[in-house]
């Protein structure tokens, strides 16, 4: 399209494009870039005597060796891939098989179930902890008696404050939530594969089911790529549900501490702890360094091995 | 950022209208995180002082208790933090004055009023010098509901044998639960547990110093034994007290579903207008009748003065108007529950404040045992206590391996007599 302004004589130099970029490079250096190899520089730092020093790599070893930290933070990191397994396995093939059955045509009630499941999406995770927390409470909540009115009593237990089960209904809770994301972008996949593709299918004889695995599903691969992905650095970089619904403290006894939790509490302090930006520091440096390694294995390895097509 | 600047240009209108009324008024501003008590220092605590002190004007500037401890950081950094300070107690303040940012209170008019226990969470180590003027403390204790022991015929729990009968046979009668207390929230377990009964054990004061001199250790009987005890209440919690929150258990006792709270007393003024029965309360039963009993009476709040403020001589003025005993009664009697560190007599009007404070008379006070010195290293033993003591209560935990596992922690950072 802008060939055809090519043909004009040599232009003076496009101020606009730098001027229009302008605003969203600054802000963005500032509140991104900057405060992002901040972090970085300082995980290589100590404080002594209210004087900081260069200290090389003794934060990583501290937190990766000694005997005060590293428990905590390798049972933040198991946690944390627990957490993300859960989504991986749960969260995203109900949300395939839910875009899939709402992809069927003329199925009744569509509009209604597609609104439902998102909303929990929207909602605030503040909301989200606490009304969980209360179906849960074994004093006021629903899920006892809900349980006890079908006669299946004896399959309640504080799931939230036993250590066994703690983080898995955590997981499943955040599951719940948002659920809504995989549904919406794989129904968005599943609208946008052409008819032609799904008549010829038919022709051939490929219908239901197998027309789900043989046709559709190939076609998705790159938006599920795209999903797992997103799973990836929002559990990474999850904190929210869990401060909510367990406290800084991560209870009961650090069975649902993951990195988030683990940096907040490190990093501001919590209690009589007092804050070590430091630490906190290489706390953050390590999350980035995971969220980079899984971004960077899908982009270099993955995405390039998934077949796009071209309709 | 945006409260600093309000704040500011609050301060900054103050500071105009003040001027333009009067060249020898000045104006201290308070920094507190109190936000709670806005209404009590508006309506009853600044006007006391200004009635007895025209020329002073007090602006009470309270923020969200959870951002204050980083935002006064900041504020006294650059420079424009309020003339008075409230202090946290132990390190967080200690921390400060450190750096040069609090003035040694030890000149203030009426500081001989108070202890060297009220003292002790604002005062350097070797208790020399104190920075800021001991305000509140909170009491540790039982609440029980007295309809329910008048009905069951219970007779106010002395002895831990008394007590455990207690709880053994309103868990017999079935139409109270004994105890509300969940280890969701782990804090409950720790503060309202093992600091509650734990001062019987180690003998207060007594054991609390042995620990820092590094005399004893937290695997000794005194400090196990506390463990033990606690570990004995998971028979009397409600049904799935794993998830029970502190406001869950709050409610359940309000609502009188439970016989015994296990309590700190600035629980008083919000249980005095939910609770629809008659409330009493008892200290930590003691080992044998006839022992002395001691009681948790933890310094929490005091005020000092900012190091750097324009006005040094306004401020000591407040500060020994805060340590006289005129105001130990009126901030006692507006937050009941909230009791003066001071060793001046204090005349309270709620009943169940009133019994809370009797215990001062009779027992040993002591603070809890991991807030001065003992929590400044990683591990936290005050973080570690409180996982601690939930683990010991739902079992994940043996009461010794629980302490092992405390002192292990401590020795990882923790040398004595250094």
């Amino acid at each position: 399209m802008s060939s055809v302004e090519l043909d004009a004589p040599r232009r003076p130099v496009r101020w606009h494009i730098a001027v229009f970029l302008a605003p969203a490079v600054i802000v963005y250096s500032l509140i991104m870039i900057v405060p992002l190899f901040e972090t970085l520089r300082s995980s290589f730092y100590r404080v002594a005597e209210n004087q900081a020093y260069f200290a090389g790599l003794e934060n990583f070893k501290t937190l990766f060796l000694d005997d005060r930290w590293a428990p905590q933070f390798w049972n933040a990191l198991w946690n944390n891939f627990y957490f993300f397994l859960i989504h991986m396995v749960v969260q995203n093939p109900i949300g395939i098989a839910l875009a899939a059955i709402l992809s069927i045509p003329r199925l009744p009630g569509r509009t209604f179930y597609r609104t439902a499941i998102f909303v929990p999406t929207m909602l605030s995770f503040v909301i989200v902890g606490f009304g969980w927390k209360l179906i849960l409470s074994p004093l006021w909540g629903v899920a006892p008696s809900l349980l006890d009115a079908v006669g299946l009593k004896f399959l309640f237990a504080p799931y939230l404050g036993k250590p066994e089960t703690a983080l898995t209904t955590l997981a499943l809770i955040s599951v719940w939530q948002y659920i809504g994301i995989p549904m919406m972008l794989i129904y968005a996949a599943l609208l946008s594969i052409p008819d032609e593709i799904i008549e010829a299918a038919e022709i051939d004889g490929v219908t239901g089911t197998a027309q789900f695995f043989k046709i559709k599903l190939p076609l998705l691969w790159p938006t599920i790529g795209i999903i797992s992905i997103l799973t990836f650095v929002g559990n990474f970089n999850a904190f929210d549900l869990i401060y909510v619904a367990q406290g800084a403290l991560a209870g009961p006894n650090f069975s649902t501490d993951i990195l988030g939790t683990l940096l907040y509490r490190t990093f501001f302090g919590f209690q009589l702890q007092l804050g070590d930006p430091n630490m906190g520091a290489a706390i953050a440096a390590i999350m980035f360094l995971i969220i980079l390694a899984g971004v960077a294995l899908y982009l270099f390895v993955i995405q390039r091995k998934i077949t796009r097509y071209q309709f | 950022m945006k409260g600093i600047t309000l704040s500011l240009g609050l301060m900054a209108a103050t500071a105009l209208t003040v001027g333009q009324a009067s060249a020898e008024t000045v104006t201290l501003t308070i920094e507190s995180w109190r936000n709670d008590d806005l209404a009590i220092w508006q309506q009853t605590i600044i006007p006391a002082f200004e009635a007895k002190h025209p020329e002073i004007k007090l602006n009470f500037a309270p923020m969200a208790p959870t951002e204050y401890n980083a935002a006064l950081n900041s504020k006294l950094e650059a420079g424009s933090a309020g003339d008075i300070i409230t202090c946290r107690p132990f390190d967080a303040s200690l921390q400060l004055f450190e750096k040069g940012y609090l003035s040694s209170v030890n000149d203030v008019a009426g500081m001989d009023n108070f202890g060297p226990v009220a003292k002790s969470g604002w005062s350097t180590d070797d208790g020399a010098t104190t920075f800021c003027v001991p305000v509140a403390s909170v009491l540790h204790g039982f609440i029980y509901n007295k309809d329910a022991f008048d009905k069951l015929g219970i007779a106010v729990p002395t002895t831990e044998d008394e007590f455990f009968a207690a709880l053994d046979k309103i868990k017999a009668d079935g139409t109270y639960i004994p105890m509300a207390m969940g280890t969701n929230d782990q804090w409950e377990a720790a503060t309202m547990g093992y600091q509650n009964i734990g001062p019987n054990y180690w003998k207060g004061e007594e054991g609390r110093n042995a620990l820092i001199k590094g005399e004893q250790k937290l695997t000794d009987a005194a400090w196990v034994e506390p463990y033990k005890t606690l570990a004995r209440w998971k028979d009397y919690l409600g049904d799935g007290f794993q998830a029970q929150t502190y406001p869950d258990s709050q409610n359940m006792f309000t609502l009188g579903r439970a016989a015994v709270y296990p309590a700190g007393s600035w629980e008083i003024s919000g249980f005095n207008t939910q609770a629809q029965f008659k409330m009493g309360a008892f200290p930590p039963p003691v080992k044998a009748a006839g022992d002395t009993c001691y009681i948790s009476d933890h310094v929490d709040l005091a005020i000092g003065m900012n190091a750097k403020t324009a006005h040094p001589e306004a401020a000591k003025t407040f500060l020994a108007w805060v340590a006289s005993p005129e105001f130990a009664s009126l901030y006692a009697n507006a937050l009941p529950g909230f009791f003066s560190l001071s060793n001046q007599p204090v005349e309270l009007k709620d009943p169940l404040a009133q019994e809370f404070v009797s215990w001062r008379g009779k027992c040993q006070s002591t603070i809890r045992s991991t807030y001065q010195i003992l929590s400044r290293g990683t591990p936290n033993l005050e973080n570690e206590t409180w996982v601690a003591s939930a683990n010991v209560i739902t079992g994940a935990e043996t009461a010794e391996a629980a302490s092992e596992r405390l002192q292990k922690g401590l020795d990882a950072w923790y040398k004595p007599g250094k």
